[in-house]
């Protein structure tokens, strides 16, 4: 028995060879070789061997006692500030709004199939081409958002909501919400159309409440679905990049993590210092993913 | 049929070795109509020489450019022999091009604006030869200068700053999104240039000087902040902080203000069929600041060959025909790109094509090179660190003061030990 065993082990261990091996490839090199460039000096344009710097690029007093790593640069610490902001209010209301999307969808009412597709539009727009067109719409003199701002008296000439450094985040905030919250719908729907519908009805006969129903039949049994587009939508906010950079370039109200290590890396050519910053942005994504894992493992105990 | 191609094989084969040609590759223009007259150019001295050359297809956008030569070059591919590089690239690149010093004669590059061949000088190497040139100009409405009594387009910034006031607060009733000036306010390159220009012309240096010492801590860099944010909001929108060269040229081209600072491009674009501006356009050099001249930041492409070509004799031969004078001529009469040579800005030929580059010779030879070349590879993160001050100053998250003294310390700290 033991022995067959150990046999079906193996037998699954050269099954999943091939993929280990692509992921080694594909995932695992440029993670290591990254972690490896971090800790070196290379330079795309000074034309000289990259060196072994240890941790340098992280932290690295100067003779004139300036910490000049990346761990004491405000730049790199507004840019995790921005992007964790983004991250949490754009996630936050691409739930809620997701969700009540979802429960309209779900829901039978007239020209669903027509709606249903109707919403997805945004989501299948590149997001080059939906940020240039919201940049364009945000334009202070041609744009019809600052048009509307001047005629509701909240702009005056000349003004715009992305040049004002203020609100520059909150309207790229909108246009993630905009773009994302009718992916986050299509999950919540398809979590919403696994619930037996049989649930339902024994409730209506047991007298339960349209809020009951919501509240003890759908939202529990929606949990798992909701957890995993939480944690989709989060991690692809943190990493978020191409929106931003059209709209604002490397604007520093705007500047989110991922638009720094570009800067680093492209524009400064400062490939070992861009590695780090890569590092970190992975470690910060780490964290978040372990903390909702721990939540989900917390919530399926319970379940 | 079959006859034919056999014979024509036979043709290639047996005229090989009596061409005894080599194939470069070119990475050369991709904006507007560039690709099409470097071709011409390209083909023009391939036919001349027996030799072929391969124009390849880049990114439009510089900035994408350079990182994907800086990729090929830092990699040791010799797969671009000739490569058209920005005024800025040479410090940045130059490491990897070729030292062209020995190869062009000294009286050919005289024939160039010494300060673009200064500017191609990295460690004591040549890295390019001057191809066309950029310098910042103003544009101002002729017609609304007439309209409220001003004889000439602005000589000094107080000047721009009056008589876009006056003008802006006159058309706002007809116009309510008219503006009196409009220029590069967002947070990148063309900040440097613009910032650079204001610079200079209050007397507050060039950021930093040839010897690579940090000047940008100076009464007069504060002096020129001050007046700049001081148009935020008054003669320029708070939205210039948005604006590129097309965002920019968008507003003046749509008749929506008085005065723009660009580059020469924009001139011809405005003076287009279906263009509202079209006849109204005065083009002058930039208004001084305190110190009593104005400044132009000099922009502008270069030919380079790849230290590690395999036909460096043929791509030296190339990028001397390609920026000699029958050439650079041409492409001054078809494409309207402003030539090297200084001499070709009397050629009543070219004159004749692009009538403002008489006026502009001046603005051309004194323009202002971005220091590039005395911080090497350290250029970018250097031009950064000044537009990013510069952008504080303009969106009122700092003062004047402030973003000097920051901007002080932070170039040290990219400086080090040396650039």
């Amino acid at each position: 028995m033991a022995d067959f065993e150990a046999r079906r082990a193996r037998t699954a261990l050269w099954l999943l060879l091939p993929t280990l091996a692509a992921i080694a490839l594909v995932g695992g090199y440029p993670l290591f070789r990254t972690i490896y460039l971090s800790f070196t000096d290379a330079n795309l344009g000074s034309g000289t061997e990259a060196h072994w710097v240890g941790l340098e690029n992280y932290w690295y007093v100067n003779e004139d006692g300036v910490n000049v790593g990346l761990l004491a640069d405000p730049a790199w610490w507004n840019a995790v500030w921005n992007t964790v902001l983004l991250t949490l209010t754009s996630v936050s209301m691409e739930t809620l709004l997701g969700l009540g999307f979802a429960l309209v969808i779900n829901s039978k009412i007239k020209g669903r199939g027509l709606l249903r597709t109707a919403i997805l539009v945004p989501w299948a727009i590149p997001t080059v081409v939906s940020a240039q067109m919201w940049n364009w719409m945000y334009q202070d003199s041609l744009g019809i958002v600052s048009s509307w701002g001047r005629h509701l008296g909240l702009l005056k000439v000349g003004q715009s909501v992305v040049a004002n450094p203020d609100t520059a985040l909150w309207a790229l905030v909108a246009v993630d919400v905009w773009k994302t919250t009718p992916f986050m719908a299509l999950l919540l729907l398809a979590g919403l159309q696994s619930i037996p519908v049989d649930l339902y009805e024994a409730a209506h006969v047991d007298g339960a409440t349209r809020l009951q129903q919501f509240r003890r039949i759908t939202l529990p049994l929606l949990a798992p679905a909701l957890l995993v587009a939480v944690i989709f939508r989060t991690l692809d906010a943190l990493r978020i990049f191409d929106m931003p950079y059209v709209v604002k370039g490397n604007a520093p109200e705007t500047m989110t993590m991922s638009i720094y290590a570009r800067q680093q890396m492209i524009d400064n050519a400062e490939f070992g210092m861009g590695s780090s910053v890569s590092v970190l942005i992975f470690l910060v994504i780490m964290m978040f993913t372990v903390a909702y894992m721990t939540l989900s493992r917390v919530e399926g105990t319970h379940a | 049929m079959k006859t034919t191609a056999a014979l024509t094989v036979l043709a290639l084969f047996a005229a090989a070795p009596a061409h005894a040609g080599v194939t470069l590759s070119f990475a050369c223009d991709s904006t507007g109509k560039g690709y099409d007259i470097c071709k011409a150019g390209a083909d023009a001295w391939a036919a001349k020489t027996g030799n072929t050359v391969n124009v390849l297809q880049v990114p439009n956008e510089p900035g994408d450019r350079l990182a994907l030569y800086q990729q090929q070059l830092a990699a040791g591919s010799s797969d671009v022999d000739v490569f058209m590089i920005d005024v800025v690239w040479p410090g940045l690149i130059g490491a990897h091009l070729l030292d062209l010093s020995k190869l062009v004669p000294a009286n050919e590059l005289s024939a160039h604006f010494p300060a673009m061949v200064q500017n191609n000088m990295f460690n004591g190497k040549l890295v390019g030869i001057p191809w066309f040139t950029d310098a910042g100009v103003l544009y101002s409405r002729s017609d609304l200068l007439e309209k409220y009594g001003f004889k000439a387009p602005p000589k000094t910034w107080d000047e721009l700053a009056t008589m876009a006031r006056k003008i802006q607060d006159g058309e706002r009733a007809a116009h309510p999104l008219f503006q009196g000036f409009v220029f590069q306010g967002k947070n990148y390159e063309g900040l440097t240039c613009d910032g650079l220009e204001w610079l200079t012309s209050f007397g507050g240096g060039t950021i930093i000087d040839a010897s690579g010492k940090i000047t940008i801590n100076n009464p007069q860099t504060v002096a020129m902040l001050k007046a700049v944010q001081g148009w935020i909001g008054t003669i320029a929108p708070e939205a210039v902080t948005t604006y590129g060269e097309e965002e920019a040229r968008n507003v003046w081209q749509a008749g929506n203000a008085a005065f723009m600072r660009n580059w020469p491009y924009a001139y011809a674009l405005g003076q287009g069929e279906g263009s509202v501006i079209k006849g109204k356009i005065a083009v002058s050099a930039l208004p001084a600041g305190a110190s009593g001249h104005g400044a132009s930041t000099l922009g502008g492409w270069q030919l380079a060959v790849n230290g590690k070509s395999k036909h460096t004799k043929e791509a030296v031969e190339l990028i001397r025909y390609l920026a000699g004078p029958e050439e650079e001529k041409r492409r001054a009469i078809v494409g309207s790109f402003s030539p090297t040579i200084s001499s070709l800005y009397k050629d009543p030929e070219v004159l004749k094509a692009v009538p403002f580059f008489g006026s502009l010779y001046d603005v051309f030879v004194n323009a202002v090179a971005r220091p590039a070349t005395v911080t090497k590879a350290k250029y970018n993160q250097v031009s950064n660190a000044f537009a990013n001050a510069v952008y504080s100053v303009l969106v009122k998250k700092q003062t004047p003061e402030e973003a000097v003294s920051g901007l002080q310390s932070q170039l040290a700290r990219v400086k080090g030990k040396s650039w």
